[in-house]
């Protein structure tokens, strides 16, 4: 029981690091998978007075992935019946073509004012639509939600700090006594430790195999995932291969330097 | 006759300016069995904190087991200390560790295998008498039974010198016999130097011994 409530402080501790880092990559995944779905839906509108090949507006500017010509035949169909063929032929003709742009990402305002500016200086676009003002308010509503969760990170990480440096204080006091007895009998430094290191490594393995079933659980099962579905976003929150290795060495790292902290910090007896 | 410590000159001090042992010359044979005696402060646990290396001299040379202690490295501390067997007046048993660890330690820290130590430690708990206490754990046992655990731990790896700081001082008279004659025995059959530190000599013992006092921070040796 006694080692237990050992164990548990530090587990604790090194839980809520990795928890944090998890919740700020499940963040930064699922604001990249809303981007792409932002890019994927968005699209400039371009007008212009003679044909342009896709290589043509590719050449323009380095965002532009596609382009996809805008047929006029359903318009000029609803003017069948009110326009002799000879006009609407006529009108064919002298219609501009309408193309829409796709991008390879997800742009900033910056970019969209810059590419525009870009199409417009050529002499057969005659007009260009980004609608920047949906553009904007949605790009800043993701911006906005990035720094919360940033600064919710940072908080976070403020918080965990203090549990671990006052988890490593009591780790001090309750292992100076026998690290102090087995360098009187002159055990060398990795042998009085080795308990210390074998408890840090246990405790790093049981809080990210924790971790992990947390957000397995989170991932699969999860309000989370039916919320993001519902606004379209088809997010892995939860790499299990890549995040649990990842989370282990955070973790191993962390208590290791703990460790390395009390060992090192450790003051002999006289 | 070899020596197991040389002092030379010896000054030991905790703050700069403050000797507590001033310029100290003495030696001690191999072998032997010496009380260190002088009053409450006058640096007796001193001079023993120096034999191991917890203290360093200030000025002067000290070497023990031929060691020279002056500026001695980690490294060479450790494998001087698993040639020495310390007992103290508080006992510094290892709470979380049952008894029979405890014996061990000095056996682990010397890489010894399991089956070796563990002989070891059962004949050892079978001589100070706690040999049904194996399991438990210290804060389990009396002051006297804690001791003599001590004392079976400072035996545990057959060390060259057993220093020890006031071992009987607040022991029963029982546990009290059972030490001095742990410390007889290891004496006589195995040749080991005891330096005891103390305010009293015991009466009764069955050993020769030397006697060095400390007076105002200096060492003689009484005859």
């Amino acid at each position: 029981m006694k080692s237990l409530k050992n164990h548990i402080s530090l587990i604790i501790a090194l839980f809520t690091v990795l928890f944090s880092v998890q919740i700020y990559v499940g963040v930064d995944r699922t604001i990249a998978a809303y981007e792409t779905h932002l890019k994927n839906d968005y699209s400039i509108i371009v007008v212009a007075n003679k044909s342009l090949t896709e290589p043509e507006f590719k050449a323009m500017h380095s965002l532009i992935e596609r382009s996809e010509a805008i047929s006029v035949d359903q318009v000029l169909q609803r003017l069948q019946g009110e326009m002799s063929k000879k006009n609407l032929d006529l009108l064919r003709i002298t219609l501009p073509k309408f193309y829409r742009l796709y991008l390879n990402r997800f742009p900033t305002p910056e970019e969209i004012t810059k590419l525009q500016k870009r199409l417009q200086s050529n002499a057969a676009i005659q007009r260009v639509e980004g609608y920047s003002q949906t553009h904007d308010t949605v790009y800043k509503l993701m911006l906005l939600f990035k720094d919360v969760v940033q600064i919710f990170s940072i908080a976070i990480a403020a918080v965990t700090s203090l549990l671990i440096l006052k988890e490593m204080r009591l780790w001090q006091f309750q292992h100076a006594d026998r690290m102090s007895i087995m360098a009187l009998f002159g055990a060398p430094v990795w042998l009085r430790s080795a308990v210390l290191f074998r408890l840090a490594i246990v405790d790093a393995i049981i809080a990210t195999i924790i971790l992990c079933l947390a957000f397995f659980m989170i991932d699969q099962y999860g309000w989370m995932d039916v919320l993001l579905h519902t606004v379209g976003i088809d997010v892995q929150l939860f790499d299990f291969l890549g995040d649990s290795l990842r989370s282990l060495l955070i973790a191993l790292g962390v208590s290791i330097l703990l460790t390395l902290t009390i060992v090192i910090g450790h003051q002999e007896e006289e | 006759m070899d020596k197991v410590i040389i002092a030379d000159n010896l000054s030991l001090s905790y703050k700069e300016f403050e000797s507590i042992i001033s310029k100290a010359t003495f030696s001690i044979d191999a072998g032997s069995f010496v009380f260190i005696t002088g009053a409450s402060g006058s640096g007796k646990s001193t001079l023993l904190k120096s034999f191991y290396g917890a203290i360093e001299p200030r000025a002067g040379s000290l070497i023990v087991g031929g060691v020279k202690m002056n500026r001695i490295s980690t490294s060479k501390l450790n494998f001087l200390r698993r040639h020495i067997g310390i007992v103290f007046q508080d006992y510094k048993l290892i709470k979380e560790w049952t008894i029979e660890k405890n014996v061990m330690l000095p056996l682990i820290i010397s890489g010894y295998t399991k089956d070796v130590s563990g002989s070891q430690v059962e004949k050892l708990l079978g001589h100070v008498k706690l040999i049904h206490q194996s399991g438990k754990y210290p804060p389990e046992l009396s002051g006297g039974e804690q001791q003599r655990v001590a004392m079976a731990r400072a035996l545990a790896h057959n060390p060259i010198l057993i220093l020890a700081d006031e071992p009987t001082g607040n022991l029963d008279d029982y546990s009290s016999q059972v030490i001095w004659n742990l410390l007889e025995g290891a004496n006589t059959q195995l040749k080991t130097t005891i330096i005891v530190v103390t305010h009293h000599i015991p009466d009764g013992l069955n050993v020769p011994y030397k006697h060095f006092h400390i007076e105002l921070g200096n060492i003689h040796e009484v005859a």
